[in-house]
């Protein structure tokens, strides 16, 4: 009996070996351990056998039946996973083929670092003001003290529309128009992008192009406050490594005036084309707002001060995005427009 | 400018190499844009702001050089040796205008031989820029570059016999022939000097032909004068004639500087061409004008700076700038005197300002404002913010000129008397290209879809928002915010998908995406006929009752004047009037707790009848169980006739009480279909 049991034993694992569908799997145990199986059959001889050796028998019985059952278990789990690993090998797709085009626009170039300028300035508190493009006489020229005549006139030359408005040449104008409406109110921290125009057109000046104007009035506003300002910006506009330096300059509308140059970012100061050499960028005019420009506005220039900045974005962009001609933000091409 | 640094060696020592100057002097303000190295002499390129003229003067320079290595000063040593004559028998000077001629001093020099300068002489102009001409006009231009003091020489004996100059302004129409041959037409108030009887020079800017140095010169008259700065830029600028002596009179040269310099001149013309100087200086100077004194707070400086320098170092930077400094012990100012060679200093932040210069930008501290100060985007400019990065998403984004060429509005196809036309014109512009400014945005992007595709850059889809500019009541014009989109070819092409024409229902859908987002609602796409567009495939945009855009595609003949062969869709929206019709984000519906259920319905419709009208219908006869309703599929032709189309609108019902029966449903679909049926005409498919 306990012979036939191992012979039993033996034939039904070299079976669960040799099959390779599920399907014949279950046939194989209903065929062995069913209950018209082959071991059903055999033990059915039990009963001619004494109750020592049937109990014997019997536990060999359980312990094949069990072995039999783990066997058809382990070929079972290996069959799935067969079935499994052929399924995704069947499915196997060429990942480098592209994928869906569904979003083909973008932002100007422009209007990103316009964008970037802005959310560096409102983290330090700033708001955003605006004003006309088709401006007076007034507000671009003389209430920035720059009366008829004066020859900083000579520095922006303009597009006029009658004797008293033009297209602005800067975005200062809006210094004053912001502080008539909120005087007396302090602080005044605005920046104001937008277009501007000069009458200039080759490879570094365009007829229109954009500025970030910026302006803080408080009381105690000193110079030290204009340098920290704007080294945060430049900073987190060009990278922490950036080194700014500030020059004395002359703006009708500040005073002390300064320029400051970042760096060269192409060189990191060493000197190279870009930097003419000189390992240093002009990026932006910035002083001290003049008393009269103060007063213009409707505050008193013994009891505020403040500073005021502007910055070319055209400028920005240049650098950040390394583009070498200042008319193709202009000429709109795809293939240019297609790169940011 | 350039300045030969030999020649600036004169007058201050330093032991700085030209590069090292250079970059002191920018440091301090004065640029210095390049050195150029002419016949082993370094010249700096001067790039100098329009404040500080006085540096025209090589003079002036090496005070900004003493200021800041703390060298004196060399001034030129002036022997002139005067014969016995005396000059007001030679000249008398009469100003007419002493607002415009503030002061006018001569000298005469007697029996000169004309010649060439010397070497040395010749070689400083050079170097300068200056094309030497004979020793007189030679020492003339030196002097200007020296000590910035524009002068003229006249031949005296082509002077008329009275012997007397008039400073006097030119008639209307009056013609003067400038030293450079040319006839000009001048008039009030420019300024002329006169014999008397003539004009002989242009003040201030020009010497006349009519009494040159010439080779047969012998006795000369010398002029220094201070002629106004703001009459002799416009004169300039009325005749286009900018020359050494306007572009530093307009930028205000030295009034007390003028002796100086005719004394200085008619030695070197004595040492140069020989001849005697006849005695005396005839100085016409009817309000002498005293150097100005400005009261400067030491306590102001440093608060404005945010330094913290003492009232010794305050003065330390001003005397070294040669600036008289009083100090007064009871009060805490001091008295600054400034001499009349910088006129740019006026007001006390003037003098802070060199202050801060000389302290050195760069040694200020550097100190960020305390205090929280909130900033941000107003509501608008967010929702601006917003349609950017929507359309971005799909278009690129494009920024054409404000300015555009006023043909394009016959290029568009607008009426003669449509207001579009009526556009804020430009008095002097670049060309005709750049002459009005915009009245809508569809120029420039057709513009740019036009370059584009003639430089096989296929299917633009582009989007611009910028102003346009309508002229009104007031001084300014009315700016209008503006968003502008076209699109023009196929959608991308992809292996999976197939791609589409951007069509008229591409950029609908993507405006009606837009204002679901921007929480537009209450939207209508009402057909339309537009100048410009394309009669059949046209719509305004109304919210409510309120017309917010166009959108349409481009008419094809207008496609032609733009040299464009596929088709356009173009929108123009006016984002200000989106703002108002934007509703705040808020829930309005529940989610449900009951199922929805779907239905399709397939019917047939008059091929004119609006799909918009069939969805009212629908929207109407279902409410209020009816929660949307789609069209997905529209058909013409195969078997159809002519007149009908098919239209499949897929509907979801929903009620918040139950779920909703078969036969609730079948009540509503047969309301639907019953006004489908009276109100369109429709059939059941």
């Amino acid at each position: 009996m306990l012979e036939k049991l191992n012979e039993l034993e033996r034939k039904a694992l070299q079976q669960i070996k040799e099959i390779n569908e599920i399907g014949q799997l279950n046939d194989l145990r209903v065929k062995l351990l069913g209950r018209k199986g082959e071991l059903t059959q055999l033990l059915r001889g039990l009963k001619d056998l004494s109750a020592d050796q049937r109990a014997e028998v019997g536990r060999v019985a359980n312990e094949l039946k069990e072995r039999v059952e783990n066997m058809l278990q382990q070929r079972n789990e290996e069959l799935q996973k067969q079935v499994l690993n052929e399924r995704l090998e069947a499915e196997t797709i060429d990942v480098t083929l592209p994928g869906i085009p569904l979003l083909r626009g973008g932002k100007h170039p422009l209007t990103q670092i316009r964008e970037e300028i802005q959310d560096i300035f409102i983290s330090m508190g700033f708001s955003v003001a605006e004003g006309p493009e088709v401006e007076l006489d007034y507000y671009n020229f003389e209430a920035l003290n720059i009366p008829k005549d004066h020859p900083a006139r000579d520095m922006q030359d303009s597009f006029y529309i009658d004797e008293d408005v033009l297209l602005r040449t800067h975005t200062s104008p809006v210094q004053v128009r912001t502080m008539e409406a909120m005087a007396p109110q302090l602080p005044v921290k605005i920046i104001v992008p937008g277009k501007v125009y000069r009458k200039d057109d080759d490879a570094t000046h365009s007829p229109m192009f954009h500025q970030v104007e910026g302006l803080l009035v408080d009381t105690n506003i000193t110079f030290a406050h204009l340098k920290a300002v704007l080294m945060t910006f430049a900073r987190k506009i060009f990278g922490e490594q950036v080194k700014v330096r500030y020059r004395p300059s002359f703006f009708p509308f500040t005073e002390p005036s300064a320029e400051m140059d970042i760096s060269c970012v192409h060189c990191n100061g060493e000197g190279c084309r870009v930097c003419s050499h000189t390992g240093w960028l002009e990026i932006l005019g910035a002083g001290m707002v003049h008393p009269r420009v103060l007063e213009y506005g409707g505050y008193d220039p013994e009891k505020v001060s403040g500073f005021a900045f502007g910055m070319g974005i055209e400028r920005i962009a240049m650098l950040k995005y390394g583009v070498n001609d200042l008319r193709l933000f202009f000429d709109n091409d795809l293939r240019f427009l297609k790169q940011f | 400018m350039g300045v030969p640094t030999s020649w600036l060696k004169k007058y201050i020592d330093f032991s700085w190499s030209a590069e090292e100057l250079a970059d002191a002097l920018t440091m301090a303000g004065i640029a210095v844009e390049g050195i150029e190295e002419v016949e082993g002499d370094k010249v700096l390129e001067l790039d100098l702001t329009p404040n500080r003229g006085d540096c025209l003067g090589i003079i002036n320079l090496a005070r900004e050089v003493a200021a800041l290595t703390g060298n004196p000063v060399h001034l030129p040593e002036i022997r002139i040796q005067e014969n016995s004559e005396d000059i007001s028998s030679y000249i008398k000077v009469e100003i007419e205008d002493p607002d415009l001629c503030r002061r006018y001093a001569a000298r005469v020099i007697k029996n000169v031989k004309i010649g060439p300068s010397p070497e040395w002489m010749q070689k400083a102009l050079l170097h300068s820029g200056i094309r030497p001409i004979n020793n007189v006009v030679d020492v003339t231009n030196y002097i200007m570059l020296e000590a910035n003091q524009p002068l003229h020489a006249f031949d005296y004996d082509l002077l008329s016999q009275n012997k007397r100059i008039v400073v006097r302004r030119a008639y209307n129409g009056e013609k003067f022939t400038t030293l450079d041959d040319v006839e000009r037409v001048l008039e009030d108030p420019m300024l002329l000097i006169t014999d008397g009887e003539k004009p002989v020079a242009l003040a201030g800017v020009m010497g006349g032909q009519n009494t040159e140095i010439n080779d047969n010169t012998t006795t000369v008259l010398l002029e220094s004068a201070y002629f106004d700065p703001i009459n002799t830029r416009r004169t300039s600028q009325k005749l286009a004639l900018r020359t050494d002596a306007s572009m530093r009179f307009e930028k205000g040269i030295d009034i007390n500087g003028v002796i100086f310099a005719i004394n200085r001149a008619a030695q070197l013309i004595q040492e140069l061409a020989g001849g005697e100087v006849v005695a005396g200086i005839c100085d016409a100077y009817p309000r002498p004008q005293a150097p100005v004194t400005i009261q400067l707070r030491p306590q102001r400086v440093n608060q404005l700076l945010g330094t913290q320098l003492s009232v010794e170092e305050i003065t330390g930077y001003l005397k070294r700038l040669s600036f008289e400094v009083e100090t007064n012990p009871d009060e805490d100012v001091l008295s600054v005197t400034v001499p009349t060679y910088r006129p740019d200093l006026q007001i006390e932040v003037d003098l802070i300002e060199e202050i801060a210069r000389l302290h050195g930008y760069n040694a200020i501290p550097t100190e960020l404002p305390a205090g929280a100060s909130v900033g941000g985007l107003t509501p608008y400019q967010q929702f601006q913010a917003c349609i950017r990065n929507i359309m971005g998403a799909h278009l690129r984004e494009v920024i054409t000129y404000s300015f555009i060429n006023r043909d394009l509005f016959d290029r568009i196809m607008l009426p003669p008397n449509d207001w579009h036309r009526n556009a804020v014109v430009i008095a002097n512009p670049l060309s005709e290209e750049q002459g009005v400014m915009r009245t809508l945005l569809m120029p420039g992007l057709l513009m740019t879809v036009s370059r584009n595709l003639a430089r096989r850059n296929q299917n633009p889809a582009i989007f611009e928002m910028g102003a346009v500019f309508i002229p009104g009541e007031g001084k300014l014009p009315r700016e209008v915010l503006k968003l502008g989109a076209a699109v023009a070819g196929r959608s991308d092409m992809s292996w999976r998908v197939p791609s589409s024409e951007l069509d008229f229902y591409y950029l609908k859908g993507m405006v009606e995406d837009l204002f679901r987002q921007i929480r537009v609602k209450d939207v209508r796409f009402e057909a339309a006929v537009v100048p410009g567009f394309h009669p059949g495939r046209t719509a305004v945009i109304k919210c409510g009752e309120e017309e917010v855009g166009i959108i349409g595609e481009v008419h094809p003949q207008v496609l032609d004047n733009f040299e464009i062969k596929d088709r356009v869709v173009l929108t123009e929206l006016e984002v200000e009037k989106l703002y108002r019709h934007a509703v705040p984000k808020a829930m309005t519906e529940s989610i449900g707790r009951f199922p929805a259920v779907e239905r399709d319905l397939a019917v047939l419709l008059p091929v004119d009848a609006a799909a918009a009208e069939a969805i009212n219908a629908i929207r109407e006869a279902g409410a209020p169980l009816l929660r949307d309703v789609q069209i997905f599929d529209l058909f013409t032709g195969g078997q159809l006739p002519k007149e009908v189309k098919s239209l499949a609108f897929r509907m979801t019902f929903r009620s918040d009480e139950g779920t909703l029966t078969d036969s609730q449903v079948k009540d509503i679909m047969d309301n639907i279909v019953k006004a489908l049926e009276q109100k369109l005409g429709a059939k059941l498919r």
